[in-house]
């Protein structure tokens, strides 16, 4: 079953047709070939003028759709030989987030990642790609792990932030967030994050504080939910949509603020709706920023990396 | 307008009329609930004498009450791109920080400070709750970075007092910067081989908690402090289960690991010197001993000892 979001609906019927006719012309022998290719045509400029002009919101529904490329598939498909390895070695094993080392394009790297999980029985499994603090454990141990080997970090980030919850908060929620963002900056060895989906809070940055932090197209990357923002300064989760706009959560906003550096397009009609193309992408973008980096000087790569953030926030948006 | 108006009618009325009551003598304890006249509370550094229900305190106030002779000097704060989003909700951002502002006569959330506490140089920066819920922005940020880059200067200690939400949202992803930003504010001042000590007052939550908050070499929670990560009534909604007793309070933090220890007020700068102390004088004191007697005639300083 495929999934269309709202402002999807135009498409959807008009795809609909096109299964119709399919279906119709597969009983009887009427020739659809002209009509199919017009209506395709239409889908596909249909698409184009969606896609163009998501607003904040809508693009929100896309980070969130459940055809998105999770973790899992980014590693099937940019990692050869992946070798997960769990465990923060001192309560757990958190399955909201996923780290090894593998070999990306050629090089070995540890490799790490939120998965929100695809059936509803793997979302349970991982939790939602809402990580505890033995996620946050585990990657912080997988960084340092990669310091000791001079093998460069990748983060690939897809959740809608830490998991609230008692245990997790009795066992260092905010701890753990802490001393992965610090493990982040404490590196000697390359780190690019890329956002994938969603980024949310502080359960995102505790492992996207990179030397280059990509961002697919229609990713979005904010402090707070626009739910959550809508009902603390809106007094109203209703007002999503306005707090949606108002965080400036969007790919294009965010390299105005130079809080991400490089923004990977999306295949027409979003990741979702081409996956393999949309990985590809994302590929080439993070093999031609560790092409950049490998070779520099450790010192230099975590000097780098702080001057980065220490700058951060120098200009708003004009 | 006469005399009469001006100077006379006036102190008329100040005779005839009852004074007003200040409405802030008796103040009224958020822990037992008992009345406690103002001048008790402010004596007690405004913990309760009842129950020691620890209030929450202005920055101001917590200066006078650590640093050697109430002297310290207040350091000029970097000004951040204002309003970096152009933020709208319900109000302007803009406005927001300028009713703050005017409330509170501070620039923004956090206060730094350096003078002396037990005779040597310490570093204090504070948060001030009174001032959009002691949110972190980037001049917060940009006030811890220069309070470690001060601190490694002065080789002096840095001590953070928290008392914030979080992160300010009318920030929005710039505020979560500030995590990665003042983790790093923390390293600088590692790195110097200088303490960093996080005192966790209440509240302490949010991004605030998951970043510089949670690093410190030693954590010292005042007592009952809501000290933790996500918000209770968003961890109420996600689980749907009554909360533990007394959770995410400083006890319970302390009782999970997560601060070294929970201090009164009143201990509170002898805590903080013992420790600092300690770390600066890491050796035994140099003992005196009496030079041992030589034949050399007697010089005439030594003739004043007889």
């Amino acid at each position: 079953m495929r999934v269309f979001l709202d402002f999807e609906k135009p498409i959807a019927d008009l795809e609909g047709k096109i299964e119709e006719l399919r279906h119709l012309s597969s009983e009887g022998d009427i020739n659809i070939a002209d009509e199919v290719g017009k209506l395709q045509a239409k889908v596909e400029r249909q698409l184009k003028q969606s896609y163009q002009k998501l607003t904040p919101w809508q693009k929100v529904q896309v980070a969130r759709h459940p055809d998105r490329p999770h973790f899992k598939q980014v590693l099937a498909h940019l990692v050869e030989d992946f070798t997960p390895l769990a465990g923060d070695r001192s309560f757990g094993e958190d399955k909201a987030i996923i780290g090894g080392i593998g070999r990306f394009r050629g090089f070995s790297a540890v490799v790490i990642g939120n998965e929100k999980g695809g059936t509803t029985e793997e979302r349970i499994a991982h939790n939602f790609g809402m990580a505890k603090p033995e996620g946050y454990r585990k990657a912080r141990r997988l960084m340092e792990m990669a310091d000791r080997f001079k093998l460069p970090v990748l983060t690939f980030v897809d959740t809608a932030g830490a998991y609230p919850g008692v245990g997790a908060e009795e066992r260092g929620q905010a701890e753990a967030i802490a001393r992965s963002i610090d493990a982040c900056l404490s590196l000697q060895v390359p780190i690019i994050a890329s956002i994938v989906g969603e980024g949310g809070s502080g359960g995102a940055v505790a492992l996207a504080a990179a030397n280059r932090v990509l961002m697919l197209e229609h990713a979005v990357y904010s402090v707070i939910s626009p739910e959550g923002c809508a009902s603390i300064l809106w007094r109203d989760g209703d007002h999503a949509r306005d707090a949606a706009e108002a965080l400036k959560l969007t790919s294009e906003d965010l390299l105005k603020l130079g809080v991400i550096d490089e923004i990977v397009r999306e295949p027409l009609g979003a990741a979702h709706r081409n996956q393999e193309t949309a990985l590809d992408a994302l590929g080439d973008a993070v093999e031609a920023n560790l092409r950049t980096l490998v070779g520099t000087e450790g010192g230099k790569l975590k000097a780098d990396r702080r001057r980065k953030f220490l700058d951060m926030g120098k200009k708003g948006l004009a | 307008m006469n005399w009469i108006t001006n100077s006379v009618l006036p102190k008329i009325k100040a005779l005839v009329q009852p004074r007003d009551v200040p409405d802030n003598l008796w103040i009224k304890c958020g822990g037992c609930g008992e009345m406690i006249f103002h001048r008790n509370l402010e004596e007690n550094q405004q913990v309760c004498p009842n129950c020691q229900h620890h209030m929450r305190i202005g920055a101001e106030t917590r200066m006078e009450m650590l640093f050697d002779d109430d002297s310290y000097n207040r350091i000029e704060l970097p000004k951040p791109v204002l309003d970096p989003l152009k933020f709208r909700d319900r109000k302007r951002y803009t406005d927001r920080l300028k009713e703050a502002q005017a409330k509170t006569g501070a620039d923004d959330a956090i206060i730094v400070a350096h003078g002396k506490m037990g005779g040597a140089p310490v570093v204090l920066a504070l948060f001030r709750f009174d001032f959009m819920g002691g949110s972190m922005g980037a001049a917060v940020g940009d006030a811890l970075v220069r309070a470690a880059e001060l601190a490694k200067a002065q080789k002096a200690p840095l001590v953070v007092f928290p008392a914030s939400g979080g992160a300010r949202m009318q920030e929005g992803i710039l505020s979560l910067m500030q995590m990665p930003r003042t983790v790093i504010a923390r390293e600088i001042v590692r790195e110097s081989g200088l303490p960093f000590v996080v005192v966790l007052t209440d509240p302490t939550t949010g991004g605030v908690t998951a970043s510089f908050a949670m690093l410190g070499d030693i954590h010292i929670a005042e007592p009952g402090a809501i000290i933790g990560f996500a918000g209770q009534r968003v961890i109420q909604e996600t689980i749907r289960e009554q909360l533990p007793d007394g959770f995410q309070r400083s006890e319970y933090l302390l009782e999970h690991g997560m601060v070294d220890m929970v201090v009164h007020r009143k201990d509170l700068r002898d805590t903080l010197i013992r420790v600092f102390s300690m770390v600066r004088d890491p050796l035994p004191k140099a003992v005196v001993v009496a030079l041992p007697k030589t034949d050399k005639p007697k010089s005439e300083e030594d003739d004043s000892e007889s």
